[in-house]
């Protein structure tokens, strides 16, 4: 506890203006400290893995071999389909969350039903996001297994003849994988656009009412212009969490059937902890980390431009 | 007096509607946690019955007896706990001091550390873990608790440093001014002042650290490796190899695995959606 003994000092030595300057810095130097070891130099190390070969558990010593790991992750197919996955999983997930949480907010934030049923409603509403994301796994396995519920549903009601094989079908994995990660994310989006939308003035739509506006002109001129901030913030956030998703792979389909589902994280954990090719995953994992900077940068100036 | 009428059966069918609309929602929501519930009240056998129940005729605790009295499942939830609540301590202390630095000094690189600490929550797990690997490894921690409390702190430190800064931000200076005019130390300021009057910023910093350490899979995954380390996520994967599908059991073990998170929810409702949206609501 070496920062309170320093901010008692210095407090002590009468606001001395060098010691003055030192006093945040002493309330953050655990901060500081657990970050360096745990993000900053981890992420050095990754990077220079990615440069070296034979990095880790080897038998020969490493050797520096410049850009070539990250020329032959990007020339691998699997990797090229696993970005595409990726993506598919991604955007559509963002897509679907948005849709999802702003509808069930807006239907959260009517006022044609009472508190206390809006309130019981919310709670349901937020489930999912109570659950972890391996739970969510094996429930859905369990949902979605051929002799399982969702198929007993689709065929009481006639949408489909015979069962499916959801998660281990080459063209079903992805979107029924897609499909869970849309059911396990949508509350994070529902709760903030509610809490958005109980922060538009009510004004607002009483002037809207008064000039003659429709409600679909409400939406379009009023409530979505208000959101607009949170959207982008919420869509980013979702972007870069959701490209990073792996357990919710890893434990419905492990990444098959033959790769069906292989996503950027899944990849990278296999070539690290199946097949032992540290300085290839550290490539690829220098990659996603690249990706995900970018999405990040993006959304500091995006708040910066909100804060203003 | 007809425009009248029609108006009032506008708003009937829109308010049925919307109630519709309301139920579905719900449904699509809740009805797999309910199947959940309603899968680990079945024995093993009637998981697949045709035509499926929701109450079954084999309806019993059972699952739940296996789960609670087999000792490397116990396990599981004992690490699970202990881990998840030493991250919530060390979270809450380092995260207090580093919000309080936040915000009541101006100091150099207070920008670029904001930014180092934002940037610090977009960096992919799967990123860090070969290189943690490589480290908990050399330190001697592969395999232990502090492995796991250590690189937890990873993702739970930057929230808790915002969410702590954007509270402490809304107490007035004048409180701990106070202090500092009588003459005592900014510490003392903080822990006796500023601490007690933030407890509801505390407590949903708290919950919702505990929920993300909880939860968390893929370095609990990496860095341990006996079953006696493992903690309830992993411990729901092993189950799944283990015992040939066990669905009744698996599900008695999710429903368990959740009830901490679920009561956090239930009991700190307003805190976790207020620490939910403060990432994206500008308060």
């Amino acid at each position: 506890m070496a920062n309170i003994s320093l901010s008692t000092e210095t407090k002590t030595r009468n606001w001395h203006k060098t010691g003055k300057q030192l006093v945040p810095f002493a309330y953050l130097s655990p901060t500081i400290i657990l970050l360096t070891v745990l993000s900053l130099i981890p992420i050095a190390i990754v990077f220079y893995y990615s440069l070296m070969d034979n990095v880790i558990i080897t038998r020969e010593p490493p050797a520096f071999v410049g850009i070539s790991n990250y020329v032959e992750i990007i020339t691998d197919s699997v990797f090229r389909q696993a970005l595409g996955h990726t993506l598919y999983l991604t955007i559509i997930s963002v897509i679907a969350h948005l849709i999802l949480g702003l509808s069930f907010a807006m239907l959260l934030n009517t006022e044609m039903i009472s508190p206390g049923m809006r309130a019981l409603f919310r709670v349901v509403y937020i489930l999912p996001w109570v659950f972890t994301a391996s739970i969510i796994a094996v429930l859905w396995r369990l949902m979605l297994n051929p002799n399982g519920i969702i198929n007993y549903m689709l065929i009481s009601v006639g949408l489909v003849s015979e069962q499916i094989e959801w998660l281990s079908s080459r063209q079903l994995a992805l979107p029924a994988v897609t499909l869970i990660n849309i059911w396990a994310g949508y509350p994070f989006y529902m709760v903030s656009l509610l809490a958005g939308l109980q922060g538009i003035p009510k004004d607002l739509y009483d002037a809207g009412t008064i000039d003659g506006a429709s409600r679909t002109q409400l939406f379009r001129y009023i409530t979505l212009p208000q959101l607009k901030p949170i959207i982008i913030s919420l869509a980013m956030l979702d972007f870069i969490w959701t490209t990073h998703q792996f357990t919710l792979i890893w434990m419905t389909t492990g990444g098959g059937p033959i790769r069906a589902t292989e996503v950027l994280s899944t990849f990278t954990y296999k070539l690290a902890f199946s097949s032992y090719q540290f300085s290839l995953a550290s490539a690829n994992a220098f990659i996603i980390l690249a990706l995900s900077i970018g999405v990040a940068l993006f959304y500091v100036r995006n708040q910066r431009a909100t804060d203003e | 007096m007809n425009n009248m009428m029609t108006k009032s059966t506008k708003t009937g069918i829109t308010k049925a509607l919307v109630f519709v609309a309301l139920l579905l929602g719900a449904l699509f929501a809740g009805f797999p946690v309910l199947w959940m519930l309603s899968s680990s009240l079945k024995s093993n056998t009637e998981i697949f019955a045709y035509p499926p129940r929701l109450i079954s005729e084999s309806f019993s605790l059972d699952a739940y007896r296996a789960v609670l009295t087999n000792p490397e499942q116990l396990r599981f939830f004992f690490n699970s706990y202990l881990i998840s609540t030493m991250v919530t301590i060390f979270t809450l202390i380092v995260g207090i001091l580093g919000g309080y630095s936040f915000s009541r000094y101006k100091f150099k690189f207070k920008s670029h550390l904001n930014v180092i600490i934002i940037g610090v929550q977009a960096v992919p797990p799967i990123t860090l873990m070969i290189p943690y690997f490589g480290l908990i490894v050399a330190l001697k921690l592969y395999n232990t608790y502090w492995a796991l409390i250590l690189t937890y702190m990873v993702f739970t430190l930057p929230y808790a440093i915002i969410m702590m800064t954007g509270y402490f931000n809304t107490l007035p200076r004048d409180l701990d001014e106070a202090v500092l005019i009588d003459g005592g130390t900014s510490f003392v300021a903080l822990w006796r002042v500023l601490v007690p009057i933030s407890l509801p910023g505390i407590v949903s910093v708290g919950v919702y650290t505990f929920m993300l350490a909880w939860n968390e899979f893929l370095f609990a995954l990496t860095l341990t490796r006996t079953n006696d380390m493992r903690t309830v996520p992993v411990g729901i994967q092993l189950l799944m190899g283990q015992h040939s599908y066990e669905w009744n059991q698996m599900m008695a073990m999710s429903v368990l695995g959740s009830l901490p998170v679920l009561i956090l929810f239930l009991i700190f409702q307003r805190y976790f959606i207020a620490g939910m949206s403060a990432g994206s609501v500008k308060g």
